[in-house]
């Protein structure tokens, strides 16, 4: 069924539009899932970017004549925390620092592991088996504790976290691209471009990592939603973001002796965070379809 | 290059010198190209003809500098390019850059498989325009409009509306003229063709032969088609270079090679060629080449066709290597016994 409706939609398409980028964002749309996820990342970065202007309460500011405010019962809306600090407002900040720390990361690590991905994967040989033994050993070492020690010697800043995170989160990237790459190389259109004269760089930016861009994409999403939770680890365990500051990490570690008697302070970060995570695995499925111009017959 | 530039034959746009490729594997030396030498004319087209593993892609991978890096392969030889626009130099000790800028520009390539030459996620224009800005550094638009004109040229219908097209959108045979309209975008003196009609079915295959042809005509370049075809060989070569175990057994000009080949292994692939025939002798048994391509890593020490040669004499054939002798001018063999051979199969 998806195959006659994507053939009597594509016929128009060619005939008339010469915009393939349409074509891919209708293949987009089609995909529920990612549009939920695409809408809910929108959703949360709109309400963490303008949300916090909107709304009365500043998210430090300590009213303690009304810890422990329930949610939906008062002029606090989601309620407040032991401190009688705005729900609302916190988990805007907080999701501020969450999805900049998530989408920074991701940045750096799919940056730096596509690059150190695809030399690899190009020229193979001694480079190639060095990169990829570099990256085995960093992926050795258990994350957490990785993050861990590195985060006890360093600073926690928003900059300093994200490159830590970063820092564990860029072999899964390089991995993927350099298995891509080394396939891609062996391609005819590969060796085509070789011999119209074409550099070695040339040949890796412009014929080969578009060519991986669908696995590039997807993994980078999964590193958004992996960065905003290995955050929140970090956070939680109080390494990261620190207080008063908040990040939907700390929040919950904030809200661990609160867990029976003010549930909403955990629950609620929790299923930000949830929704963060479930809405870039999504979004990442949905552009792996849409980018692939192959799926478009 | 500081020295001065190679001799070589002022008519010759390529001369191949003694060339030999060997890959060095774990399980040994693998020649798989020994000894090659041929010329090549401005305008002239030379098929390289022979089974797989013959040697032929290896020949051209040889002269686009394409094969795997030493230390696994091994190149050695003279390859000489003498063009106008270039000037005279030997491929084969030129630095990387000069190559590179060769490659594509003087001397291009089309591949066998269409299918899978182009880049699945560039439209089509794109892939043109950019071999053109690769070497002219022209702008975008500038580029995409010649490759407007290329795709014209080629025989593509709407070539402005194929512009924007995927691969994936167009036939066999259309993928290979976008791949000749690729080859042919800074037209070059030499274009070398490994297989390119081999991966199409019969008509598109003619087309693509034809176009090729008047191609050539009105670009004035030198073709080196590679093909397994003696029916594309009949149709396109001005001359004939048979290829059997990495070395040449048999050069000609494609009518004399015809007629009066001289080397039983040549003469076995015009054998094996079906005919169109009804009535008498219609059903008559195809005559194949008993056996197989030696292995390239333990040829025979004598003739390297010689095991699976009718007329092999035991004791002549398998003691030494035949050298290439002048049959007649232009027509070289590689076979001790052309001599005796010559005259039945000749008329046969």
């Amino acid at each position: 069924m998806s195959d006659t409706t994507s053939t009597t939609a594509a016929i128009p398409a060619t005939a008339t539009s010469r915009r393939p980028r349409n074509r891919a964002l209708a293949r987009f749309a089609r995909h529920r899932l990612a549009l939920f996820g695409l809408c809910a990342i929108v959703a949360l970065v709109f309400g963490c970017a303008a949300g916090p202007y909107l709304i009365a309460y500043n998210d430090l500011h300590i009213d303690i004549m009304h810890r422990f405010a329930l949610p939906f019962s008062g002029p606090h809306i989601l309620g407040t925390d032991q401190l009688g600090r705005d729900m609302l407002a916190r988990l805007m900040m907080a999701g501020r620092v969450s999805l900049t720390v998530g989408f920074a990361a991701m940045l750096l690590s799919t940056v730096f592991g596509t690059l150190i991905g695809t030399i690899a994967g190009y020229f193979g040989g001694i480079v190639g088996t060095a990169l990829m033994r570099f990256v085995d050993a960093v992926l050795c070492f258990p994350t957490i504790f990785l993050l861990l020690a590195l985060a006890a010697f360093v600073q926690p800043t928003l900059f300093s976290i994200t490159l830590v995170i970063a820092a564990t989160a860029w072999m899964e990237v390089a991995r993927v691209v350099e298995a891509q790459i080394r396939t891609l190389r062996e391609r005819d259109f590969a060796l085509a471009a070789e011999a119209l004269g074409a550099s070695d760089a040339y040949i890796m930016f412009r014929e080969l990592i578009p060519n991986a861009i669908a696995p590039i994409v997807v993994a980078s999403t999964l590193n958004v939603a992996r960065a905003i939770l290995l955050e929140s680890y970090v956070s939680f365990l109080g390494y990261g973001i620190q207080p008063p500051t908040p990040s939907w990490g700390n929040m919950l570690n904030n809200a661990q002796e609160f867990l029976v008697s003010a549930p909403w302070l955990a629950i609620l970060p929790g299923l930000l965070i949830t929704l963060a995570v479930t809405g870039f695995n999504f979004l990442g499925d949905g552009l792996r379809d849409a980018l692939d111009p192959r799926l478009d017959i | 290059m500081g020295a001065a530039p190679p001799a070589m034959d002022a008519e010759n746009l390529l001369e191949v010198e003694d060339l030999a490729v060997r890959f060095h594997t774990d399980a040994g030396t693998v020649a798989a190209l020994n000894g090659v030498s041929f010329t090549v004319r401005p305008g002239e087209t030379l098929a390289l003809v022979g089974e797989s593993g013959s040697g032929k892609s290896v020949t051209s991978l040889a002269i686009m500098r394409l094969t795997p890096p030493a230390p696994g392969c091994r190149v050695t030889g003279r390859i000489l390019f003498r063009d106008r626009q270039a000037g005279t130099h030997d491929l084969l000790a030129l630095p990387a850059e000069q190559m590179r800028a060769l490659r594509g520009s003087r001397i291009a390539m089309i591949f066998q498989e269409p299918m899978t030459s182009l880049n699945p996620v560039m439209t089509i224009g794109d892939q043109i325009a950019e071999a053109i800005a690769v070497h002219r550094g022209t702008d975008r638009t500038s580029a995409l409009a010649s490759a407007a004109e290329l795709l014209d040229l080629v025989g593509i219908p709407e070539p402005r509306k194929r512009l924007s097209s995927y691969p994936h959108h167009l036939s066999g045979g259309m993928r290979q003229r976008v791949m000749i309209a690729i080859a042919l975008s800074c037209d070059p003196a030499l274009l070398i063709a490994d297989e390119p009609t081999t991966a199409l079915d019969v008509t598109v295959q003619a087309q693509i032969l034809d176009l090729l042809k008047n191609l050539q005509k009105t670009t004035g370049m030198a073709v080196v088609f590679i093909t397994h075809n003696l029916g594309v060989v009949a149709e396109i070569a001005d001359r004939v270079m048979v290829m059997y175990a990495g070395r040449v057994v048999e050069q000609a000009a494609t009518r004399t090679l015809f007629r009066a080949p001289l080397m039983p292994y040549t003469a076995g692939l015009l054998h094996s060629v079906p005919r169109l025939r009804i009535g008498a002798g219609a059903r008559a048994k195809l005559e194949a080449i008993q056996g197989n391509v030696p292995d390239p890593m333990n040829l025979p020490p004598g003739c390297a066709f010689a095991p699976r040669c009718r007329h092999v004499r035991p004791g002549l054939c398998d003691t030494a290597a035949p050298t290439l002798e002048n049959a007649s001018p232009g027509h070289r063999v590689r076979c001790v016994r052309w001599r005796e051979l010559a005259p039945p199969m000749a008329a046969a």
